[in-house]
């Protein structure tokens, strides 16, 4: 297995971008990556696109040569990868393993999501199929509704408090209001989070990510061939992909993510770092609570500390442990299939010191957790300076 | 086994939440309470809550099936 270094980034904005479409989403990334790397599309050997739920969001499907082609590749193997929410996050997973193995030398992975087109009841629905449709969903659940049953039992056996998840909500709009790209760049007080219009209890809007289109894309190349490419390289030091049993009822410990854990065991096991060593990170916030587990399972804190260190501040960019510089999926945005790759972006800005009003003094070794549905697939990645 | 004839008797609630924002599906009936059950047996189940609402920890008895899905009600 040989080293693998991400060699291009590019995003669109995140936000809800009326009279843009899919495909036209995708394609923008996909070219800015392609510029950042100094690549023409026609050196790219393999495309990898995370889409969660195109066909039902906008009703188009075989969407990676669809999208290939806007792009200016055609010819070469085009495969989209779903996960729920972490459909790009394994999306890249699956095309640094083709680097790795020697397969391919450019891999193009790309993540997009256009969800606003679809009513709010009706974009719940979409979201609703990544749960057990059988049991969970039939009986009325919604993705809210999940982490809000998460969230009850963390507080039941851990003392966690709605201070705690509103301190997070806090800091990741703090953060996103200093990202140009973030979809809602609104600073917010603790009042108003614990305020919040309720969605599921004990969760408010305020405790939820955002519905949002957008896109994000990186390139793939052997670490080995790193300096021929027109942007600084980021190595990717650990990477796994795991998973677990998609329905809640079905797991004895609904306040811990196995496949979180057990990724994150795996990614530092190979990069041979301890958690404590990681000096920043892209959390899948995809609710507050998740952000608060996720510093649990990825062994940054002991179980149960996850929402008290959260509210002492030593997340925040000025913090021992910055997580969600860029604002996370709550101000950021959530456009579902892009999240994974967008995380790999932020994460790699970070690297290369050109992350802005929110760039970190230390920033040589930073992690992605991409969580798919509420923790049957997840994906960590730790990278540093190459 | 038939989940339609099989009553899952009582349990204990593991978790909850009243639901303000509902999918499609369900628009007329929030705000509405769901919950996962921990059955006798040690199994648990997602289950719709009638009558008044519940917390964690709470006893609840099986209140029949609607739509397939499983009801229980707080256990006086």
């Amino acid at each position: 297995m040989r080293p693998v270094a991400v060699v291009g980034i590019g995003k669109t904005p995140f936000g809800a971008l009326a009279g843009r479409d899919l495909r036209s989403l995708a394609a923008e990334a996909a070219r800015k990556c392609l510029e950042d790397a100094g690549v023409a599309p026609a050196q790219v050997e393999a495309f990898y696109l995370g889409n969660f739920a195109g066909p039902s969001f906008v009703g188009q499907n075989h969407l990676a040569p669809y999208v290939a082609s806007a792009i200016g590749i055609t010819g070469v193997p085009a495969t989209r990868f779903e996960a729920a929410c972490a459909s790009s996050g394994s999306a890249f997973f699956h095309a640094w393993s083709a680097v790795a193995a020697g397969i391919y030398d450019l891999a193009l992975v790309a993540g997009v999501e256009k969800m606003t087109s679809q009513p709010t009841p009706k974009v719940t629905e979409i979201l609703a199929s990544a749960g057990d449709l059988c049991g969970e969903i039939r009986a009325g659940a919604t993705f809210p509704a999940l982490f809000a049953m998460i969230a009850r039992r963390h507080m039941h056996q851990y003392g966690t408090r709605r201070e705690h998840l509103a301190a997070v909500a806090v800091k990741n709009h703090a953060n996103g209001a200093k990202n140009p790209d973030a979809h809602l760049r609104k600073p917010i007080t603790l009042e108003q989070a614990l305020n919040g219009k309720p969605v599921a209890d004990p969760l408010t809007v305020y405790d939820c990510s955002l519905i949002s289109d957008g896109a994000a894309a990186v390139l793939l190349a052997p670490l080995q061939r790193a300096s021929e490419f027109a942007a600084r390289p980021a190595r990717v030091l650990g990477i796994a992909q795991t998973s677990d049993v998609v329905a809640l009822d079905e797991k004895d410990d609904i306040t811990t993510f196995q496949a979180v854990r057990r990724a994150g065991e795996k990614a530092c096991r190979m990069a041979s770092v301890a958690p404590r060593e990681i000096e920043f990170a892209e959390l899948h916030d995809c609710f507050t609570i998740a952000e608060i587990i996720a510093l649990e399972d990825l062994g940054f804190v002991a179980k149960g500390e996850g929402g008290p260190y959260s509210a002492d501040g030593r997340t925040c960019l000025e913090g021992e442990k910055p997580v969600n510089t860029s604002g996370g999926l709550k101000s950021k945005g959530h456009p579902v299939g892009a999240t994974g790759v967008a995380q790999i972006c932020d994460v790699v800005l970070q690297l290369r010191g050109q992350a802005g009003e929110r760039q970190l003094r230390r920033h040589s070794l930073g992690l992605a957790q991409n969580l798919g549905g509420s923790g049957a697939t997840a994906v960590v990645t730790i990278l540093g300076a190459a | 086994m038939n989940s339609e004839t099989i009553s899952p008797g009582s349990g204990v609630v593991y978790t909850e939440t009243v639901i303000h924002s509902a999918p499609e599906a369900f628009l007329d009936e929030a705000p509405y309470q769901i919950a996962i059950v921990t059955l006798e047996s040690g199994r648990r189940l997602t289950a719709r809550i009638l009558g008044d609402r519940v917390h964690v920890d709470d006893p609840v008895e099986f209140a029949g099936f609607r739509d397939a899905v499983p009801c229980f009600r707080k256990r006086t």
